[in-house]
């Protein structure tokens, strides 16, 4: 379903990796390894269609992922480096607006659950800054699980869990490729999900 | 378009969640202005004259406080790739960021202006229609500080930059909507003016968002 071709990127005036091919189907899931500065997070946006690569293609269904009919867009959920999350605001609100971002209608009572299962119980009309950095992660994986996308893309999403919220973590990625999604994610740990690939960059 | 009214709704649930930001803009436009009278001294002809430019140069410096946080609060926290991987086009979420500063920083200024402006021995037809230009005058601002807040993303030393590149910007609605409330005093009436201000605020309205929306992209990369 996923799939790019001779993918070259260049940040600067150095070349990060050439010539990359990759594919996950449905059911499949790609662990990108590398050394830091290897180009990870950079895949992963060439790959989330934030930024263009030098040379390559990427493809979504046999269609570019700029291409209007890709509806790539929907299908794809994004998780990166910084959370998306407000301060300012609780994580029931936070996981609102993210929904409304993702054109999807999200109710409350399954936001709810969502941040039950990640044992944010009673914090959930709390504003997140007095949330702890594990927690504030915790409301971020919480978008996961209300979320119906086909494919994942996650940089790191294993930092600062707990060993608990890392084997939900890894619960959740297994149920999402068991019912047939997709998911390509950077992690330096090894994960028990079955299906995966790795890909060394 | 419901992605377009959550971002404005999240924007103001913020700034109620910290109203400081948009006290500041509110208090530096009423404060500022309010020190011209005190400086210039009781001369009810003078501060007539003076009030039109007085009163428009303090609504464009306090627009431009919250311009460079426009973008930048969300550029750092991840949401602004969240907009632009949106189903939604990001040119309307965009549009939904600006409407959101000009209802924060741009309508209280609006709102207050008749009270500032009865300092400077305004009538209440010149009142009218210093309202009327702001009304048509701060919504230009905030579509044409987009533009700016977006170039000078990610940018050190990028609030100078911001105010280098939007206040020339600035000096059209400065002149009209100067101009309309020095006109109606003169006697002349007000209406050129103000259909120049608003001509402008529709070709901004138009552009902006979509300029505003390449610059982010170029930002994102």
């Amino acid at each position: 379903m996923l799939s790019a071709h001779g993918l070259t990127c260049v940040r600067g005036e150095r070349q990060l990796f050439a010539g990359l091919d990759l594919a996950v189907d449905a059911g499949e899931w790609l662990h990108v390894r590398g050394e830091n500065g290897a180009g990870k997070t950079s895949l992963l946006r060439l790959l989330a269609g934030l930024s263009h690569p030098a040379a390559g293609d990427i493809r979504w269904c046999g269609k570019p992922i700029g291409h209007a009919d890709a509806h790539y867009q929907q299908d794809l959920l994004f998780f990166g480096h910084h959370g998306a999350l407000k301060e300012d605001l609780t994580p029931l609100e936070n996981l609102a607006f993210a929904a409304a971002m993702d054109g999807v209608e999200l109710k409350e009572s399954h936001a709810l659950a969502a941040l039950y299962r990640f044992g944010l119980k009673g914090r959930e009309d709390l504003p997140v800054r007095v949330l702890s950095a594990g927690q504030k992660r915790r409301v971020m994986l919480a978008r996961l699980a209300t979320r119906k996308a086909k494919l994942w893309v996650l940089d790191e999403p294993f930092t600062a869990l707990d060993v608990k919220a890392v084997d939900l973590l890894a619960t959740l990625i297994g149920e999402h490729i068991a019912g047939g999604g997709m998911a390509v994610l950077t992690s330096h740990q090894t994960m028990p999900i079955p299906g995966g690939r790795v890909v060394q960059l | 378009m419901n992605a377009m009214l959550a971002v404005i709704r999240r924007d103001l649930l913020m700034v109620m969640r910290r109203k400081s930001e948009v006290l500041t803009a509110l208090f530096f436009f009423v404060i500022v202005s309010s020190l011209f009278p005190l400086g210039i001294g009781p001369e009810p002809a003078l501060l007539r004259k003076i009030a039109p430019g007085v009163l428009w140069v303090g609504a464009l410096l306090a627009t431009m406080l919250g311009l460079q946080r426009m973008f930048a609060a969300d550029h750092a926290d991840g949401t602004l790739e969240q907009m632009a991987i949106s189903p939604t086009p990001l040119v309307l979420l965009v549009l939904g960021k600006i409407v959101a500063h000009w209802l924060v920083s741009g309508l209280p200024l609006v709102l207050m202006a008749p009270v500032l402006g009865i300092q400077f021995d305004l009538d209440a037809g010149a009142l009218g229609v210093l309202m009327l230009a702001l009304l048509l005058g701060t919504p230009l601002l905030s579509f044409i500080g987009a533009i700016g807040a977006a170039l000078t993303l990610g940018v050190r030393g990028g609030g100078v930059l911001l105010s280098l590149l939007v206040l020339p910007l600035y000096v059209p609605a400065l002149i009209f909507g100067a101009g309309a409330v020095e006109s109606h005093i003169s006697g002349m009436g007000a209406g050129g003016h103000l259909s120049l201000l608003a001509a402008i605020l529709a070709l901004a309205v138009f552009f902006a968002p979509w300029a505003a929306t390449a610059a982010l992209r170029i930002a994102l990369e």
